[in-house]
C-alpha cells in the first residue's frame, strides 16, 4: 500500500506541468555564450524572466526540434542549421528586416545565403575556422594548410584535428581544391587517402583544441578564432592562421523555433539584440565578432586589435558553408567512418 | 506456482495477488516508458530516412543491408564491408576488457570492505561512490591532464630520476583501460559487495581446519558467495561499457569510433535515423541473447541444490 | 586471542593493497580537479595563481546553481523510486520458479541494454506524440524507467540465496510477513537496498544524453549545463560546483555517522 501511495505521488508530481507566468523567455543555445549581464539587462528593462537552457552540439538541437520538442522562444542557430530549418517550416517567419534596430545590422550580414533579407533571423555571432601553430616551435611558411596536411618534421605526430566530420573534410577539401558539399565519390575517394595519411601524424581528434595547444602536447591544431584568442591569453606564442588556400566562416543567428510559447518576447529579445550595445556585450564575452554596425566602440578593445578577431589586411574573405545535401552527407559519413577505423 | 516454490520463497508473498503487485509496478513502468518507446525505434528501422533526419514512411530493409554491405564509392555496386562489424567488434572486445580488469580490482576491494568493522563498512561503500558525484566527462578529463606528458604524474616519476623522458601514459590503450575502469568501478564493487556482505567468516575457519590452502578456500568458498554480485556486477559493467566512449575519445585521442559514437551521429549530424535504429536493434539483440542465455544457466544453477 | 587468529584468517595477502590503492586511483583525479577550482585563470590545466573566482562566479550564476539542484533532486527521486519498484521486484521474482521468469528478468534488465541514443530518441518521439510536455517531469520518469536495473541488480545479488536464513528466522519467530518484513527482510537487505541506491543515484546524476533529449525549457541538469560549455570552452567554474557537492556529500556523510551513532547509543 505504501508502495501505491509512493507511486501516486509521484505520477502526481510528474504530469503536474509547471505553470508559465506571462513575462518569460525561453533561449536555447550553447553554454557560456549568453552573458550573464546581458540577460539581466533585458529582464530589468522588459519585465520578462529570461531561461537560459543549454545544448552541446547544433546536432542535438536539431535531432530534438525535429522530433517535435518545443517550448523555446529563442533557438541560437548556425548559417547552415537556419537554411536546413526554414526549409523544413521549423521556424517561425518573424520579419526581422521590418523590425526598427535592423538598421544596425551590417549590409554585410543582411542578404546571406541561409535567411536572404532576414525574414527569419538576426545575427548573433560570426567567426571563423582555420587553425593555430606554435610559433615558437613551428619554424618555415605557416600561411598554409600544408602545415596540417604535408606537416615539417617538428609537427609530426603533435598535430590535433577538431572531432568533427564537417569541419575536417571541409579543411580536407580546401586543401585539396575540390568543392565543399562534393558529391564526387573520386573527390571523396582522394579526401580520405589524404586523411588516412595524415592521420599518423595526428596526436589526437579533439574539439576541445585549447588544452592540448597551451600544454603543447599539439604544435599545430584546428581552431575556432575567438576560443583560439583564448589559447593565445594562455601561451603567448600561438598563433591564428589564415592560410592562403582560405578558411570556413560561420555565423550564428538567432532565430523563433516554430510553435514559440512567446513570439512577442521573442522579437522583442531580437530586437533588442540588434542594439550595438547589445550586441557588444555578447563580442565581449564569447569573444566572436557580431554583426551590428556601431557596436565597435562598445566592445572590450582588447577585440579589436586581436589579429584572431580582425584579420590582416589582404586575408581572403571567409568561406561560408552551406547544408549539404543528403548524398553529400552520406559520403562525408562514409569518409568519416573510415577514418576512424 | 508450485507448492515447492511457495515454500521456498522467503517471504510468503505466497499470493498472486501479492506476488503482482510487488512485480507489476516495475516492469508496467518499463514496459509503457521503455518497451512501447523502443517499439518505434523498431518500426524505424525498416523505414526510410528523411531528409534532416527523421523517418519517411516507406518500407525499407537498407538500414540492415548497410550494417554488412556497402554502395562502392563509385559504380553503387552492393559489396561485402566490415567496417560496421570491426566497430562492434572493438567496443565489445573493449567492454570485456572493462570486465575483467573491474572484477580483478573489484573482487579483493570487495572482500576487504566486507572484512571491516559494521560501522566502517558503509563508510568504505561510500568512499567509493563519492567521486562519483562529479560528471563522467568531467572526471574523464582530469584523468587525462593528470596523465599527460607534462602532467603530474609524470612529472613526479621523473622526479624520482626513474626516466628523463616522460612515460607515454596518455592517448594509448593503458589510458582507455584505466578510463573504462575509472568509469565503471563502483558497478562492479557494490554489488559484489551486496552479495559478499553476509559471508560467514567461520566458514574460511573449518576450511583451513580440515587443511585448505589459501587458493582453494578462495575459489570453492569465497568466490561461490559472491557469485549473485559477480553475475549482477558484469551485467552492470559489461552492457553499458560497449555504448561507452568517452574514454576512447578523450584518453585515447578520438581516433576510433565506438558503436556508442556510430549509432549517436546516425540519429544526429549524419541523418540516417533508420540505419542508426537498425544498428541498435541488432546491438540489443546480441545482448538480449546472450542475458536470457545467463538468465536461464543461472536459474538452473539455483534449483540445483 | 580468537580475535586476532580470525583477522588472520580472513586477510588474503594483497586484498587490502589492492582495495587501498583503487580508492586511491579514484580520488587521484578529483583531487586535481578540487586543486583547479582554485585557479585564478581560465583553464582547467593550466594553473596562474589562487583565487575564489570561481566559487564567487558559482554564487553569481544562478545557470549552474539551478542546475546542479535540478540534478540532486531528480536523481534523489529517481534513485528512491526506482530502488523501492526494484526491492518489490527482487523479492517477487528471486529464489523462485515462475511461469515467465525469463520474461521478467529480461524485461527489468531492459533499459540496461537499449543503447543510450536510443533510448533517448525513442522517449522523446513518445512523450511527443503523446502530447507530454517535455520538461522535469520527463526526465524524471526517464530516470526511474534507466535506473531500475542499476537498483535491482545488486538487491537481486542480495537476495540470491537467502532465503534458507531468512526462512529459519521468520518461522522460528512466527512472524506476520509485515512484521518479518520490517524486523528480518529489511535490515538483511540493508547492503543490497544501499549499494542499489547508490547506484541508481550515480546514474541518475551523470546523465547526459537521454536527459539533453528529453529535457524541456527551464529543466537543465549539471551535465546539460556542462555539455552545453564545450563549444566555448570548461572553466573552473564546474570544478568549483564539483567540488562543493563532494563537500556536501561528505558533509551529509559525518551528520548520517553521528546519527547513527547516537541513536545506537541511546
Amino acid at each position: 500500500m505504501k508502495l501505491n501511495s509512493i507511486l501516486l505521488t509521484t505520477a502526481a508530481i510528474a504530469w503536474a506541468s509547471p505553470a508559465f507566468a506571462a513575462g518569460d523567455l525561453f533561449i536555447y543555445t550553447y553554454g557560456e555564450y549568453t552573458p550573464p549581464d546581458l540577460v539581466a539587462k533585458f529582464e530589468k528593462a522588459f519585465d520578462v524572466k529570461v531561461h537560459v537552457d543549454t545544448f552541446d552540439s547544433m546536432e542535438t538541437m536539431l535531432a530534438k526540434l525535429r522530433a517535435g520538442a518545443g517550448g523555446y522562444d529563442i533557438v541560437v542557430a548556425g548559417d547552415p542549421n537556419i537554411q536546413l530549418m526554414i526549409s523544413e517550416n521549423m521556424l517561425e517567419k518573424i520579419d526581422v528586416n521590418a523590425m526598427p534596430n535592423y538598421v544596425n545590422v551590417d549590409e554585410r550580414w543582411r542578404d546571406v545565403y541561409w535567411d536572404s533579407g532576414r525574414q527569419y533571423s538576426a545575427p548573433w555571432a560570426w567567426g571563423s575556422t582555420s587553425f593555430m601553430v606554435d610559433s615558437a616551435v613551428v619554424k618555415g611558411d605557416i600561411n598554409t594548410l600544408g602545415v596540417l596536411f604535408n606537416p615539417p618534421a617538428e609537427v609530426k605526430g603533435r598535430i590535433n584535428m577538431m572531432r568533427d566530420v564537417n569541419e575536417v573534410i571541409n579543411i580536407a577539401l580546401r586543401y585539396l581544391n575540390l568543392p565543399r558539399c562534393n558529391e564526387n565519390p573520386e573527390d571523396m575517394k582522394k579526401v580520405l587517402e589524404l586523411l588516412e595519411t595524415q592521420k599518423q601524424w595526428v596526436k589526437s581528434y579533439n574539439s576541445e583544441f585549447k588544452e592540448p595547444l597551451v600544454s603543447g602536447e599539439a604544435v599545430a591544431s584546428m581552431a575556432w578564432n575567438g576560443y583560439a584568442m583564448r589559447a593565445r591569453d594562455e601561451k603567448p606564442s600561438l598563433v591564428y592562421v589564415y592560410p592562403k588556400e582560405g578558411f570556413t566562416g560561420w555565423m550564428d543567428n538567432l532565430a523563433v523555433p516554430k510553435g514559440a510559447p512567446d513570439i512577442e518576447n521573442a522579437k522583442t529579445f531580437i530586437n533588442f539584440m540588434m542594439n550595438p550595445e547589445n550586441a557588444a556585450m555578447v563580442s565581449t564575452y564569447a569573444r566572436y565578432s557580431n554583426g551590428i554596425k556601431g557596436s565597435e566602440k562598445f566592445v572590450d578593445p582588447k577585440l579589436a586589435t586581436a589579429p584572431e578577431l580582425a584579420p590582416p589586411a589582404g586575408t581572403p574573405a571567409p568561406e561560408f558553408i552551406p547544408n549539404c545535401s543528403p548524398a553529400s552527407t552520406k559520403l562525408y559519413d562514409r569518409v568519416w567512418t573510415k577514418l576512424l577505423n | 506456482m508450485t507448492a515447492q516454490a511457495e515454500l521456498r520463497s522467503p517471504f510468503r508473498v505466497s499470493k498472486r495477488l501479492a506476488f503482482t503487485g510487488l512485480l507489476l509496478p516495475a516492469v508496467g513502468v518499463i514496459t509503457i516508458f521503455m518497451i512501447a518507446p523502443v517499439a518505434i525505434v523498431f518500426v524505424y528501422s525498416f523505414l526510410e530516412p528523411a531528409r534532416y533526419g527523421g523517418v519517411v514512411w516507406n518500407f525499407s530493409v537498407e538500414g540492415y543491408l548497410q550494417i554488412l554491405f556497402e554502395r562502392d564509392f563509385v559504380d553503387g555496386s552492393l559489396q561485402f564491408s566490415a567496417d560496421y562489424l570491426v566497430i562492434l567488434w572493438r567496443s565489445v572486445f573493449q567492454a570485456a576488457i572493462c570486465t575483467v580488469l573491474c572484477l580483478m580490482i573489484s573482487v579483493p576491494t570487495a572482500y576487504f570492505i566486507a572484512t571491516r568493522s559494521e560501522r566502517t563498512k558503509p563508510i568504505w561503500i561510500f568512499l567509493i561512490t563519492v567521486p562519483y558525484w562529479v560528471n563522467l566527462l568531467i572526471r574523464t578529463i582530469a584523468l587525462l591532464f593528470i596523465l599527460r606528458d607534462d602532467g603530474p604524474l609524470n612529472k613526479a616519476i621523473m622526479m624520482t630520476g626513474l626516466t628523463t623522458s616522460p612515460l607515454p601514459l596518455s592517448y594509448n590503450n593503458f589510458a582507455i583501460g584505466l578510463g573504462l575502469v575509472y568509469s565503471f568501478l563502483p558497478f562492479m564493487v557494490l554489488p559484489l559487495y551486496s552479495a559478499f556482505e553476509r559471508f560467514d567468516f567461520r566458514l574460511l575457519e573449518a576450511a583451513y581446519d580440515l587443511y585448505a590452502s589459501r587458493r582453494v578456500a578462495f575459489f570453492k568458498i569465497v568466490l561461490p558467495v559472491m557469485r549473485p554480485g559477480l553475475i549482477a556486477g558484469s551485467l552492470l559493467v559489461f552492457i553499458p561499457s560497449i555504448g561507452s566512449y568517452l574514454a576512447p575519445d578523450i584518453l585515447g585521442g578520438g581516433k576510433t569510433l565506438m558503436i556508442g559514437n556510430l549509432i549517436g551521429t546516425q540519429f544526429q549530424g549524419a541523418h540516417n535515423w533508420p540505419f542508426g535504429a537498425a544498428l541498435s536493434m541488432i546491438l540489443l539483440t546480441v545482448t538480449l541473447i546472450v542475458l536470457i542465455w545467463m538468465a536461464r544457466r543461472s536459474a538452473r544453477k539455483n534449483t540445483g541444490y | 586471542m580468537a580475535n586476532a587468529r580470525m583477522k588472520d584468517i580472513r586477510a588474503f595477502s594483497g586484498f587490502g593493497s589492492i582495495a587501498v590503492a583503487g580508492v586511491l586511483f579514484l580520488y587521484l583525479p578529483i583531487l586535481f580537479l578540487c586543486v583547479y577550482s582554485f585557479n585564478d585563470g581560465r583553464s582547467v590545466s593550466q594553473w596562474s595563481g589562487f583565487s575564489f573566482r570561481w566559487y564567487i562566479t558559482v554564487f553569481g550564476n544562478s545557470g549552474i546553481k539551478a542546475a546542479a539542484m535540478n540534478s540532486l533532486t531528480i536523481a534523489t527521486i529517481a534513485a528512491s523510486v526506482s530502488t523501492v519498484l526494484a526491492l518489490g521486484a527482487a523479492m517477487a521474482t528471486v529464489n523462485r520458479r515462475f511461469k515467465g521468469e525469463t520474461l521478467a528478468y529480461a524485461t527489468l534488465t531492459f533499459p540496461l541494454m537499449v543503447p543510450e541514443i536510443v533510448t533517448a530518441v525513442a522517449s522523446l518521439v513518445f512523450f511527443v506524440s503523446l502530447g507530454v510536455r517535455l520538461g522535469f517531469s520527463t526526465i524524471l520518469i526517464a530516470h526511474i524507467v534507466f535506473c531500475i536495473p542499476f537498483a535491482y541488480l545488486p538487491i537481486r545479488a542480495r537476495l540470491e540465496g537467502m532465503d534458507a536464513t531468512l526462512n529459519a528466522a521468520a518461522a522460528d519467530l512466527y512472524a506476520s510477513p509485515i512484521r518479518a518484513f520490517w524486523r528480518i527482510t529489511l535490515p538483511l537487505l540493508a547492503p543490497g537496498l544501499m549499494s542499489g541506491w547508490l547506484l541508481a543515484f550515480i546514474i541518475s546524476l551523470d546523465d547526459f544524453i537521454i536527459t539533453a533529449l528529453v529535457a524541456g525549457p527551464g529543466s537543465t541538469t549539471l551535465p546539460l549545463h556542462i555539455y552545453g560549455m564545450l563549444r566555448l570552452g570548461i572553466t573552473p567554474e564546474v570544478n568549483a560546483i564539483s567540488t562543493m557537492m563532494l563537500v556536501g556529500s561528505i558533509v551529509l556523510l559525518a551528520i548520517a555517522g553521528v546519527l547513527g551513532r547516537s541513536s545506537k547509543n541511546s
